[in-house]
């Protein structure tokens, strides 16, 4: 089975054709912003850290820049900075130079003279880039070349009866066809660990699976607090889910029924194929952000009481097993999956459809997410700043 | 007609998947292909939860065929199952 995406000198395939405006920290933000409004065909995002941050919170947020400019949705990356921030340009150009040899270009605030200088440098490159970018043309690749993050926000009980056991589906022909498909959200794990860690390819990833949950209610112990509060939601109890161990049951319905090949950390670059898990937390944006910093070139996104979201970089489709939710919502949701509880398909027919559907969403169909410019994201962190 | 599902034979919960009134009857399909239909005893809301029999206060809520929680109160079989009745238990 095949798409056609963009081949990149890494080696790598997009789906998409974007110049990324990347800021370097949350003082470099509002200017990569101004930029990326004043050249179509760019793309940025709100930078809230990459200052004043512990070490590990550091790595977190330079994962997902140097991911951001590596995924393979991106032709190029213009990176602004401040100057002063402790994600300094060098660090930030070392990172993704360690992920890809795409076009790279730098502008720093305080060196260029303030905000109008800075903009004036930074708008150039982009748009040259942006110029060279269109040159590119979509080829034929194997969909072996694809990596699906999936991720479920606002769940309610159709989340756990329709709509992940269907991206299930979806997971389970990716991997038989050579592809990669992430399962993430570790906080959604908590219950049905065991379940889950069963299915680890050796020993060693079956104990990183449990590990990483353990590590992360310790975590949030070590501030006093548990994970339960807060979760499940308020919306997912009105839907209809009453514990934790009941949501992450119907959650990890996303991962289908292969073997784990490995466990990555928060925005590590995914290099195993088939079935991975990705150490995110729960929180939709975060966790999405660092499946498309690991590579993931599209997002599958299940919700039962209805989210808008999206990502600049990589397509999310939107998938609802909840019929009131799909009519009431069909303006955000791409996909209307109740026909399985009401026994109108199977889980597998509709499996095949969103294949399909990623399949048209590769080859450039918009979602309705993109067509609608949901691009918010955040970057998960371990504690305050400093 | 079909007004709720059970996903795994281990379920002592269901869920229904149109709004059921107290006093309706709530019909689901067995594993066995079998209908089974019994008396709600409260108003529940769709994809909401349902007893398929009763439930001992501390015995485990199972859906997916796995432990979900446990009952806090004893639950009579077509009561609403939720967060009024079900307490979360960590179990590892």
């Amino acid at each position: 089975m095949n798409f056609y995406g963009y081949g990149r000198p890494d080696g790598r395939v997009g789906v998409r054709n974007h110049v990324l405006i990347l800021p370097a920290s949350i003082c470099a933000s509002d200017t990569a912003r101004i930029i990326s409004q004043q050249v179509t065909g760019s793309v940025t995002f709100n930078n809230q850290n990459g200052c004043a941050q512990v070490p590990p919170d550091q790595e977190l947020t330079m994962d997902v820049m140097a991911g951001f400019a590596a995924n393979p949705n991106i032709y190029g990356t213009v990176v602004v900075s401040l100057g002063c921030e402790n994600c300094q340009m060098d660090l930030v150009v070392d990172a993704i130079k360690a992920r890809t040899n795409k076009p790279l270009q730098r502008v720093i605030i305080q060196e260029a003279g303030g905000t109008l200088k800075a903009i004036e440098q930074a708008v150039r490159y982009a748009k040259t880039m942006v110029q060279e970018a269109s040159l590119c043309r979509r080829e034929e690749f194997n969909l072996s070349e694809l990596i699906v993050g999936t991720e479920c926000g606002g769940s309610d009980p159709t989340s756990g009866l329709a709509a992940n056991p269907v991206v299930g589906e979806l997971s389970d022909c990716l991997v038989d066809l050579g592809a990669t498909s992430i399962l993430s959200e570790t906080t959604e794990f908590i219950g049905a660990e065991h379940i889950l860690a069963k299915r680890g390819k050796t020993d060693e990833i079956k104990q990183q699976v449990l590990d990483i949950v353990h590590r992360y209610e310790k975590a949030l112990q070590l501030v006093g607090e548990e994970v339960r509060e807060g979760n499940p939601s308020p919306g997912n109890k009105a839907g209809g889910i009453t514990t934790l161990e009941e949501k992450s049951l119907g959650c990890i319905h996303k991962g289908g029924h292969r073997l784990i090949n490995a466990v990555y950390d928060y925005a590590k670059q995914v290099d195993e194929r088939g079935l991975v898990i990705m150490d995110t937390p729960g929180n939709d944006p975060s966790s999405v952000a660092a499946m498309v910093a690991g590579g993931a070139q599209i997002i599958v996104f299940t919700t039962g009481r209805g989210t808008p979201t999206g990502n600049p970089i990589s397509p999310v489709i939107k998938i609802t097993g909840n019929k009131i939710t799909f009519e009431n919502m069909e303006d955000n949701i791409d996909f209307n999956v109740s026909p399985v509880i009401y026994g109108e398909k199977t889980m597998s027919q509709m499996g095949e459809e969103l294949l399909d559907i990623v399949v048209e969403t590769a080859n450039g169909k918009q979602t309705k997410a993109e067509s609608l410019g949901y691009n918010e994201i955040a970057i998960a962190r371990v504690c305050n700043y400093v | 007609m079909i007004n709720a599902m059970i996903i795994d034979e281990l379920d002592n919960v269901g869920v229904v998947i149109y709004p059921i009134k107290k006093g309706d009857t709530i019909s689901y399909v067995m594993a066995n292909q079998q209908t089974a239909e019994i008396q709600a005893v409260d108003d529940i809301k769709i994809y909401h939860k349902f007893a398929i029999r009763d439930i001992v206060k501390g015995a485990p809520v199972v859906k997916y065929g796995q432990h979900i929680g446990s009952a806090g109160i004893d639950i009579k079989q077509g009561q609403h199952v939720h967060i009024h009745n079900v307490e979360s238990v960590r179990e590892l």
